[in-house]
């Protein structure tokens, strides 16, 4: 592996790898230390929580950061190409992490330059560092990442959290239920992939019907301004609200994620049962990041 | 003897098995209206497809590129050398893995349209379906536009 672009180029063997060192990470087994090493953070979009996560990431590795976000002060607005740019950054660095809001945009990075890439995100497009955090917070809370029941529910034609989730997973026989308002549907192209794949699936108009039979629920935001009539928003909201009375009858391994920000699809009644874990999600976020900096930086 | 119902050429190129409807595309792809002395024959009976386009184009020989874009258009398509009025060699479309630089990608928001730089479409034979290698967005062969090749 020398980039992490897409789970698509992701092989089953390598996501076990990443999901393995970021344990050892975790519990201490496995010390990495990079004191000379410099990681590019180039964020030309906002981001809070993955750019803290990735300097957090790294900085526990004992390595350094330069941080660039946005577009407003760098050669970019200047007029230089983007492959300049990158060509340049690259040689104050050992590692680009990239987030923009143009898709491919990481993968083209990966083509200009010579030392690894890691995509934090391309518009609409992939998060797989998203994925890998979230695959690891299943695999433990579960034991296991195989043959799981995996309810996706919110802004499941945007969100390209659930996108590469859906492909990570794919690589280990889950079943997914799906529950999204009817213009905000999983995207044919997924659902044609999941298919091809002959993983099974299931759609639904709310989450209700099928959230007692899962192992993992995992909550995404609906945005207002997916909605052309503000109506049309207040009419579907509430029907994705997990609330504390909905958990009743659920399994006792049954997990609640979400890649936060939340607004108000998970109601903070949910966050003392013992089924809320998108608070540690983000915790496990760090230890991921530390696993794929360490894979690409060949320490481990 | 049979009756040729579009002209014959001296010296060039027949691109025959066009799928039905597909000649006049490939056509203004190849830039034949501005440069060449072309004849196009549409909707001729054909034995294998029912019905089939031709293209003889006088004095040009396709490039590997322009094959390639005809066989995603048309995979039926047959590409035909002549030189005095015989025939030299004959091959039929071959539809490449991946393709570069001749797909225009339709998402708007991927750093192919914005950056000077080649596409590249990876090709699913079984479905004629193409997902951009970069922003890997899947479209049908009829959803995505061909530069124009020069």
């Amino acid at each position: 592996m020398n980039n992490l672009i897409s789970m698509r180029d992701l092989s089953k063997a390598e996501i076990l790898q990443i999901v393995e060192v970021a344990e050892k990470i975790e519990s201490g087994k496995l010390k990495v230390n990079i004191p000379d090493k410099v990681a590019a953070l180039l964020f030309f979009e906002p981001s809070t929580r993955t750019l803290f996560s990735f300097d957090t990431a790294v900085k526990r590795l004992g390595g350094k950061t330069l941080i660039m976000t946005g577009t407003g002060n760098t050669s970019v607005k200047k007029g230089e190409t983007f492959a300049d740019t990158l060509q340049t950054i690259s040689q104050y660095s050992d590692i680009i992490i990239m987030r923009s809001p143009t898709e491919g945009a990481a993968r083209y990075a990966s083509e200009v330059v010579e030392i690894p890439v890691i995509n934090a995100g391309d518009g609409a497009n992939q998060h797989p560092t998203q994925a890998l955090l979230d695959l690891y917070s299943i695999k433990k809370t579960q034991g296991t990442l195989e043959n799981l029941k995996i309810g996706v529910v919110g802004d499941l034609k945007f969100g390209r959290t659930v996108h590469s989730l859906c492909q990570a997973l794919g690589e280990f026989n889950p079943k997914f239920y799906f529950a999204s308002p009817s213009h905000l549907k999983m995207p044919g192209y997924i659902l044609d992939d999941l298919d091809d794949r002959k993983i099974d699936w299931h759609e639904d108009r709310n989450m209700e019907t099928f959230i007692d039979e899962l192992d993992i629920l995992y909550v995404t935001r609906i945005q207002k301004e997916r909605f052309a009539d503000v109506e049309d928003y207040n009419k579907v909201k509430g029907s994705y609200v997990l609330k504390k009375d909905m958990l009743d009858d659920v399994k006792p391994n049954f997990k609640v994620l979400h890649p936060l920000p939340r607004v108000d699809e998970i109601h903070t009644d949910v966050d003392d049962t013992q089924y809320a874990y998108y608070f540690p999600q983000a915790r496990n976020g760090v230890f991921t990041r530390q696993a794929i900096i360490s894979i690409l930086l060949g320490e481990v | 003897m049979k009756k040729m119902k579009v002209r014959q050429i001296e010296n060039g190129t027949v691109i025959d098995h066009i799928a039905a409807g597909k000649a006049l595309y490939i056509a203004q792809l190849l830039h034949l209206v501005e440069s060449s002395l072309f004849v196009i024959g549409s909707n001729l009976q054909s034995s294998k497809f029912g019905k089939k386009d031709i293209i003889k184009i006088e004095n040009y020989n396709l490039s590997d590129a322009e094959k390639h874009s005809i066989a995603l258009i048309s995979p039926t398509a047959s590409f035909i050398q002549i030189q005095d009025f015989e025939v030299v060699s004959k091959e039929r479309a071959h539809i490449p893995d991946v393709i570069e630089y001749l797909i225009v990608c339709p998402n708007h928001k991927c750093i192919t349209n914005i950056e000077v730089m080649s596409s590249r479409f990876v090709i699913n034979k079984n479905n004629m379906s193409v997902r951009c290698a970069y922003c890997e967005k899947k479209y049908t062969v009829d959803e995505v536009k061909f530069k124009r090749l020069i």
